[in-house]
């Protein structure tokens, strides 16, 4: 028993930065059919935006809550910036966002590498995040138990925003039937751009979680990005509660395959897993009926 | 279902593909044959094309500009023009100015021996300076070797290697692990946690350390190894913290290190109870891990730390350089020496033609007086001796030497000096490296 | 509409041939022919994404898995040649100097048996792995986002086998090629001769599948997948005779691209490895025949020099040309080329979206 509570609790804490990595996917890919390469990008701008904020407010207690939203607004921006001014004229052509995309990750990449030359730049961790937290005999550090609050609040507050506002009745509707919606009065424009915000500033946060637990540099957003999108696919397109099944099912599977054979191996394994499982149920573990996506 | 073909095409795709065949075969006539000749390296036809003619030398340095390994391969590049702008300012190499040509290795290995090609049959370049990862490296070496260019690799290494045509000024590992573990002897150490990355670096050094470990008494209780590019070693550190090991060897590489360094404090680990002793964290890379690196040890060859006349003069030279990042760090210095020894070379070779040069090297006696101190070529391995020093972490993300080697070592990449060091594979590898 | 000129790209492809193999030879350095050698094999991989991507609508964005099994195969035999009869690699002797070769090593001492490896291995695997995605109707982003996960998976599992493949360093240091000097400048022609016919072969196969009734179906899957159910056709075999024809293309160049460069590593056939394989095509017209190999010649040039006078521009450069080259003209500069070509023979309005028709 206590051989398997370490890789469970790490896995679930892994799992969680996966889902807030994915999570502004089930947005982009899942509702609107963009392949956003660029996402991964956004969650780097996320942790650059928490270390910039500590070069402003320099107690890591209360900058970390700061940057937060900061960074949701900023990756936010970012988002808003790349659907106005490339995707949306490329909504008939989903499979080419992934073309383009892929353009501006290179270039948002690069222009990182030249804005902080160094070795990557040191993000502090509130001091109330010292410390563990024992779960049967585990030291559970405090850090993951935050990435799994903090994944727990985007997901509930996303899903809540979805279910009960009107903007969120809105992107359902423009997602199930986009021409019906926008005979009934839902301007789709706006419904695009505002979804395409709000997944991307969840990179941003995702971004500074992920600042949180290892390096903060320009490459940083290629880690997140494929097993992301591989955790949205899995999870049934479009579907958050797939989305969060899959993210906790890859993480704790990544870290009991590390437990058992090496760290590689279980990037390896986990991957293939997918793929196979994916074989069994092409549609992923839920699916939704739209008349949008095929 | 039923797919045919209309049109009499696949006769007219035999024909041509026979076609080209024939073309090939009937090229590929006139090449060598392996059983033609015994010695690869003997049949390069290439001959040097270095100018000499001008008042200027051409010299290429090639380093990552662009891509994963640009955050480190940067400062090298910039260090090195540094040097250059130096020697330039004091006369050049035997009168004649230094020109350089900067090529980026793009992070990718195929590019790195694309380049290589290009500075030495373009640019007919004396040599080349640059390069980190051992994969640049080992795409390298067989360009250089065949055009019989020179390579200056300034990044400690694994060792377990020799060129005519490279010359390595970082560490090779009796220089910087072997004294690692000297130190964790001296320190009563009795059990000892590895953790590497998954590349050869990692895996050579740690096969080195376990079986100098026996040798030392020290038991090894526990090897992890994560990919380079992943950050989350918090499984790995969980079963650290399980295994309560007197010392962590480190041989993480890059940004992995933060990931680890970040999983560690967070388990509650210390110096105090559990260090760490790493090689590949530097003046550079410990900012990006703040306080929670703090107290923990390293090992390398230089220190910002270390006195010398030599050393501050090259620290304040790097903090006034354009780009420079305010601080110097063991690969830096490796590559700033890099460029004095090359014209330590030619200046006792009285020639920039490469045989000229390691005829000198060969004769001995070339030493040049580093920011790390006195260093001197060993003519036949093309390695320089160096002190193994052991920093510890401060506050301000610099390190206090706390241990250092009694006197310069000198390189031994095969251990031959090291009989615990088995024979038959020193044997087969020297036999396979010609 | 009707059949103009059918035999044009065949003089096309004549040309080009004339091109890479007589004048190349004669014109340019050294240095410069093992570039274009490079870069022929790279076109390799781009005809087989052209047929795939551009003619059969699958984005594939793992072609690395198959350039890099041809390449490890290739890799492995030259390797082993270099080691010598009876002996073990060096980085072997590094990790285990006392174990065996590994038994799927063994195979590659034989120069017959490598060959067939780098046409076979990657047609099954892509067999396999084709089957299984279209017959479940596996397609657009997903099957884009499952082929490059497999690229990575791949990557990854080379870069922790160190001891079986070398892992991350890869494999380098080839002195001979079956026999050849590798360093010998007459034989680099010939091992740049053998990739460019090479590349011609694959272009006259891509020319010859395009005209063949698979050709028409393929085209016709890509456009509407299900009218071609309807019509009593498999889709998913229609999809799987490009796919895997594609993956040979792919297994092809990467085998050519070792002896060439002088090292294969697991980078070479990861994520981005395979993304960078669709820029040359997305820029050269992934439904034309031409477009393809042109592009992915062009993109490797482009790096070649612009990367020497210009580092950071190169990436800037590369991803402007992705977003560009999609956003205006999705089908590439052939696309440009044809419409031009097509107002001059005979006034009218220009094709709508992807318009390669106009090349057949």
């Amino acid at each position: 028993m206590d051989a398997l509570i370490a890789p469970l609790l790490n896995g679930s804490a892994a799992g969680a930065l996966l889902l807030l990595a994915a999570l502004g996917l089930t947005l982009t890919f899942g509702q609107m059919g963009v392949i956003n390469m660029a996402h991964g990008d956004f969650i780097m701008a996320g942790a650059f935006i928490a270390y910039l904020t500590q070069l402003v407010i320099t107690s890591s207690n209360i900058s970390i809550p700061v940057a937060l939203p900061l960074a949701f607004l900023g990756a936010g921006l970012l988002g808003l910036l790349l659907e106005v001014g490339i995707i949306q004229w490329m909504y008939k052509r989903p499979l080419d966002t992934l073309l383009v995309t892929v353009g501006v990750s290179l270039i948002l990449q690069q222009i990182a590498l030249q804005i902080f030359p160094a070795q990557g730049v040191p993000v502090e961790k509130p001091s109330w995040l010292d410390g563990q937290l024992d779960v049967l005999g585990y030291e559970w550090p405090l850090r993951q138990v935050f990435t799994i609050v903090l994944a727990i609040l985007c997901v509930t507050a996303l899903a809540a925003w979805l279910r009960y506002t009107s903007f969120g009745r809105r992107i359902r509707a423009t997602v199930q039937n986009r021409d019906l919606a926008e005979t009934s009065g839902v301007n789709t424009r706006t419904v695009d751009r505002i979804t395409f915000f709000v997944g991307s500033g969840l990179a941003g946060v995702a971004g500074v979680a992920a600042s949180l637990i290892g390096g903060t540099n320009s490459q940083m957003g290629t880690r997140y990005i494929i097993p992301a999108f591989l955790v949205v696919v899995a999870g049934g397109i479009g579907q958050i509660k797939g989305t969060v099944i899959a993210a906790w099912g890859v993480g704790v599977s990544l870290a009991f395959f590390a437990d058992w054979t090496t760290g590689s191996m279980a990037q390896v394994l986990t991957f293939v897993l997918v793929v196979v499982f994916l074989q069994f149920r092409p549609q992923g573990l839920f699916t939704v009926r739209t008349r949008g996506l095929t | 279902m039923r797919i045919t073909s209309r049109r009499r095409g696949t006769t007219v795709v035999a024909a041509t593909g026979a076609l080209a065949a024939i073309t090939a075969l009937a090229l590929s006539g006139c090449g060598d044959r392996a059983d033609s000749t015994a010695e690869p390296g003997a049949t390069a036809t290439s001959t040097s094309c270095i100018d000499t003619s001008g008042d200027t030398i051409k010299l290429g340095f090639l380093n990552s500009l662009t891509g994963g390994m640009a955050i480190s391969e940067k400062t090298v590049s910039n260090v090195l023009h540094m040097a250059a702008d130096e020697i330039n300012a004091d006369g050049g190499i035997l009168g004649k100015k230094i020109e350089y040509v900067q090529e980026d290795g793009a992070t990718d290995w195929p590019t790195f021996a694309e380049k290589t090609d290009k500075l030495l049959t373009q640019d007919c370049v004396g040599a080349i300076f640059g390069g980190w990862t051992s994969s640049s490296r080992k795409a390298v070496k067989p360009v250089v070797e065949e055009n019989n260019g020179l390579f200056f690799y300034p990044v400690q290494y694994e060792g377990l290697e020799s060129s005519p045509n490279i010359y390595y000024t970082g560490a090779t590992t009796n220089q910087q692990i072997l004294p690692a573990m000297d130190f964790l002897a001296s320190q009563g150490v009795k059990t000892l946690f590895l953790a590497g990355s998954d590349y050869v670096f990692p895996r050579t050094a740690n096969a080195i350390i376990k079986l100098y470990a026996a040798e030392l008494g020290i038991k090894i209780v526990g090897e992890e190894y994560v990919p380079l590019d992943k950050d989350d070693w918090t499984t790995q550190v969980a079963k650290i913290a399980e295994a309560k090991p007197d010392f962590i060897f480190n041989t993480i590489n890059g940004s992995s290190n933060v990931g680890f360094i970040k999983a560690y404090y967070d388990a509650g680990l210390t110096p105090a109870t559990t260090p760490i002793i790493s090689v590949s964290i530097a003046e550079e890379e410990a900012p990006s891990m703040g306080h929670e690196v703090t107290g923990n040890y390293a090992s390398w060859n230089y220190f910002q730390s270390i006195e010398s006349p030599a050393n501050a003069k090259f620290i304040e030279d790097w903090k006034a350089y354009p780009g420079s990042s305010g601080v110097t760090s063991d690969p830096m210095e490796a590559a700033y020496i890099s460029l004095y020894l090359y014209k330590a070379l030619v200046e006792k070779a009285d020639s920039f033609e490469v045989d000229d040069i390691n005829a000198a090297a060969a004769a001995g006696g070339i030493t040049i007086d580093a920011p790390e101190g006195p260093v001197a070529l060993d003519g036949e391995n093309h390695h320089i001796s160096k002190v193994g020093h052991i920093g510890k972490i401060n506050a301000d993300n610099q390190f206090d030497i706390v241990w250092s080697s009694d006197a310069p070592i000198e390189p031994d990449p095969y251990l031959k000096k090291s009989d615990w060091f088995p024979a038959d594979v020193r044997d087969a590898l020297v036999a396979a490296a010609g | 509409m009707t059949k103009v000129r059918p035999w044009l790209p065949l003089i096309g492809i004549g040309v080009f041939a004339v091109l890479l193999l007589l004048v190349v030879p004669a014109t340019l350095s050294m240095h410069w022919i093992n570039n274009l050698g490079k870069y022929c094999c790279l076109a390799m991989a781009a005809v087989g994404i052209g047929l795939a991507w551009g003619r059969g609508g699958m984005l594939v964005l793992g072609q690395g898995v198959f350039f890099g099994l041809g390449a490890y195969c290739m890799a492995m035999h030259l390797t082993l040649e270099t080691a010598g009869p009876g002996r073990l690699p060096t980085f072997m002797i590094l990790y285990d100097p006392l174990g065996d070769l590994p038994a799927f090593w063994e195979p590659f001492r034989s120069e017959l048996f490598t060959l067939l490896a780098i046409a076979f291995l990657p047609a099954i695997v892509a067999s396999v792995l084709g089957y299984a995605l279209f017959k479940r109707r596996v397609k657009g982003a997903y099957f884009a986002i499952l082929s490059q996960a497999l690229a990575v998976a791949l990557a990854v599992l080379i870069s922790s086998t160190i001891r079986e493949t070398g892992g991350d360093t890869g494999l380098s240091d080839f002195k001979y090629f079956f026999g050849f000097t590798l360093s010998d400048d007459t034989n680099k022609l010939m091992v740049y001769a053998i990739a460019a016919s090479l590349l011609i072969v694959c272009l006259l196969v891509a020319w010859q599948l395009r005209r063949s009734r698979l050709g028409e179906l393929l085209v016709a899957t890509r456009d509407a997948e299900e009218r071609v159910r309807f019509l009593g056709y498999d889709p998913a075999d229609v999809k799987l005779v490009a796919y895997v024809v594609a993956a040979v293309m792919a297994g092809v160049g990467g085998a050519m691209f070792v002896p060439i460069v002088g090292i294969i590593t697991p980078a070479e056939l990861g994520a981005s490895a395979s993304i960078l394989m669709i820029a040359g095509v997305a820029l050269g017209g992934r439904a034309s025949l031409f477009g393809p190999a042109l592009g992915a010649i062009a993109v490797g040039w482009g790096q070649s020099s612009l990367g020497s006078t210009w580092p950071g521009g190169w990436v800037y450069v590369l991803g402007l040309l992705f977003i560009l080259v999609t956003l205006f003209i999705p089908g590439g500069l052939a696309s440009v080329f044809s419409r031009v070509w097509s107002v001059r023979r005979r006034p009218r309005p220009a094709p709508v979206a992807v318009p390669e028709v106009v090349l057949r």
